[in-house]
């Protein structure tokens, strides 16, 4: 049971919106694993089922001209800032209404209208990239804050620690959302990472670091909202690390030997992000459980209905495929 | 019977048997087994001092190997696809290869860095494509691509043997295409020759890697057209055995290099280059490439259009061969 505090700037209907979009996240990603079994969608593809409130809290706290950089493991985060699932999942399908013309695919979605600067297939590579938007919004006067995601595994790589340094010398409104679902891969973070916290990096930098459930939708929009009024001052970035867990395999195949089924169970059923949100919405008395059910069911359609979209749509012509490489 | 990818964990036992310098480094190669499986057992059976499963740090893990190598060690690392590799760039093209001439040989710097790469499998952009070319124009790297379960082991095993770093790249597409017997005893295969699989007098086509299946077919189809092509798979990217392509080139008179890396800059160029630089005068028609294309490799829509196949070669060879 989630017991944080429900963060005051969240109305009923904002809850009603949160809860939906988690639904939408958890349903887009269980439809393109089914089309990936069923050999629509070929290739690679990083799921987010039971990562669900880390993108939606995070995004939540976001002004729609706010930023942000994503991973490999993006479809969450692309949603929660917006993205049109129809066009999110034509990329997929490799359909020329997709986001890249259906010329890139799962880890290349960006947005820019909605401020999504783009996934990114090479893992730590979007961390630099939020650190040169972010000192754009400081040397225009932009106003914006730039969230940049990555996972535990990419805190190890030499980009990670090259753009904290950045960020905190030149005082960046950035905030650094790390997605820490224990594993890089078959690789515990507890073996690759000699701390117990990747929040607790942050003191190397001078940043502040915080540490959270990041299945606890709450608790998220918390630190996210601090992160980014800190930033949105002028007072620099910060270092969250939310700890949570995906369900599936990291990939397509994935026999998943580094792990017990225990602890696959332990977070299905314990802690699942959304199960979580409904209990408490239900033990608070926010909403009623038809209204969530009926929300949970438009998500569904919804995803239904972007599947039928990229079915229809054309694929990419011959002649495209030399196009956009350059301006 | 083995696969290619088989093949190369095979390899890796034999080595990691004969040789305690050997150790095998790399993200997800120990408990996981490689994502392609290409270290399947081997952390079970050396343990995780030999088989060392590491963080997701390509230049660290790159760097501290040349340090191992330095010290006498004889590290493989595994770069999970070709892409990955860049983070380590500064470490391979500034360090890795220079080691020997900087120290003037008293550092050897015997490692292998070994890389699926390579399209037609469906996968995205940095998950397909073909960069061997930033390799190769990298003086004192070695960089060799096998073309069969066979040629797979005892190359990588000639690559472990050899005092240079290698680069040694793995068609992903071919990692699982066929079967076929492969010793399971230690053999090499020479490292910087080139490889004639099939003989010919009318044209050559040289390719290495994932091309030589479909040059393959395409001598097969060609000879229902009465023309005769010679297949020579290069195998040693660098250094280019010149002797086998002069020749050959020599013989036919005519050349096709397919590769899938974009056309621009790709190692067909540097082909062609030392083709009209000494046999010209042996050649009936241009030097012709058939190649991918100048842009990031398109996802799966698209992948066909992109990739050189039989036709485009036929194409290719039906072009010289009508010549005027
Ligand atoms: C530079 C680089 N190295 C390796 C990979 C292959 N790879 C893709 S995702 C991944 C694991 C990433 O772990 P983490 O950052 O924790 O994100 P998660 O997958 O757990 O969401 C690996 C090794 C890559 N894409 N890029
Ligand atoms: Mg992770």
């Amino acid at each position: 049971m989630i017991t944080t505090k429900i963060p005051p700037s969240l109305s009923t209907n904002q809850m009603r919106k949160l809860y939906h979009q988690m639904w939408l996240i958890r349903y887009f990603d269980e439809k393109v694993d089914e089309f990936f079994a069923r050999g629509a969608i070929h290739g690679t593809t990083h799921l987010c089922v039971g990562q669900e409130a880390t993108a939606t809290g995070a995004c939540y706290v976001l002004e729609n001209e706010d930023k942000i950089t994503s991973t490999h493991r993006g479809h969450g985060h692309c949603i929660a800032k917006g993205a049109d699932v129809n066009r999110m999942m034509a990329e997929l399908f490799a359909k020329e209404t997709g986001y890249c013309k259906g010329k890139g695919g799962s880890m290349h979605i960006a947005d820019v209208d909605q401020g999504n600067l783009g996934a990114n297939g090479i893992v730590g590579g979007g961390i630099p990239i939020a650190v040169g938007a972010a000192l754009t919004s400081k040397m225009k006067n932009l106003g914006y804050v730039v969230l940049c995601f990555f996972g535990d595994g990419a805190a190890n790589e030499g980009s990670f620690h090259e753009a904290l340094n950045l960020a905190s010398i030149w005082k960046l409104p950035v905030v650094f959302f790390c997605e820490n679902n224990q594993y890089g891969m078959s690789g515990p973070v507890k073996e690759m990472v000699n701390i117990e916290n990747i929040g607790d990096r942050a003191s190397a930098y001078g940043i502040p670091g915080k540490v959270i459930e990041g299945n606890d939708l709450f608790s998220v929009i918390e630190a996210t909202e601090k992160a980014v009024a800190r930033a949105r001052k002028g007072n620099g970035p910060t270092l969250i690390e939310a700890k949570t867990y995906r369900w599936k395999g990291h990939s397509k195949s994935d026999a998943k030997k580094y792990r017990t089924k225990e602890e696959e169970q332990y977070w299905r059923k314990e802690k699942d992000p959304i199960q979580l949100l409904a209990n408490r919405i239900i033990s608070d008395n926010l909403l009623a459980k038809e209204e969530l059910e009926a929300l949970q069911l438009q998500a569904r359609e919804q995803i239904d209905s972007a599947v039928e979209f990229a079915e229809k749509s054309p694929a990419p012509s011959l002649t495209s495929l030399e196009l956009d490489v350059y301006a | 019977m083995l696969t290619m990818v088989q093949s190369i964990a095979d390899a890796q036992r034999v080595a990691l048997e004969l040789d305690e310098n050997v150790l095998l480094l790399g993200e997800d190669i120990g408990k996981n087994g490689g994502v392609f499986r290409a270290t399947e057992g081997l952390w079970e059976q050396f343990g995780s001092d030999r088989v060392i499963d590491t963080p997701l740090s390509e230049a660290g893990i790159v760097g501290s190997s040349l340090g191992l190598a330095m010290g006498g060690f004889k590290p493989i690392v595994e770069i999970q696809f070709l892409s990955f590799i860049t983070p380590a760039f500064e470490q391979i093209v500034s360090h890795v290869a220079r080691m020997r001439l900087r120290s003037q040989g008293v550092f050897s710097n015997s490692m292998v860095i070994r890389a699926p790469y390579g399209g037609g499998i469906g996968a995205p952009e940095l998950h397909s494509d073909s960069t061997e070319a930033y390799f190769v124009h990298t003086p004192g790297l070695r960089v060799v691509v096998p073309s069969s379960p066979y040629t797979a082991k005892g190359l990588l095993l000639g690559a472990i043997e050899c005092p240079d770093p290698v680069l040694f790249l793995e068609p992903l597409r071919l990692y699982r295409s066929r079967k076929e017997e492969v010793p399971s005893s230690y053999f090499t295969c020479p490292i910087d020759k080139a490889k004639r699989w099939r003989e010919g007098e009318d044209v050559t086509l040289i390719g290495w890697g994932a091309m030589i299946p479909i040059l393959i077919d395409a001598s097969q189809m060609l000879i229902e057209q009465d023309i005769s092509a010679e297949v020579i798979d290069l195998q040693s990217l660098s250094p280019i055995d010149e002797d086998t392509i002069f020749d050959s080139a020599r013989k036919t008179g005519r050349v096709v290099i397919v590769h899938e890396a974009p056309r621009t800059c790709g190692v067909g160029a540097e082909i062609a280059a030392r083709l009209s630089e000494e046999v010209i005068d042996s050649l009936e028609a241009p030097i012709k490439r058939v190649a991918g294309y100048d842009v990031p490799y398109p996802l799966f829509a698209l992948e066909h259009a992109y990739l050189p196949n039989v036709n485009k070669v036929v194409r290719a060879v039906m072009e010289l061969v009508y010549f005027q």
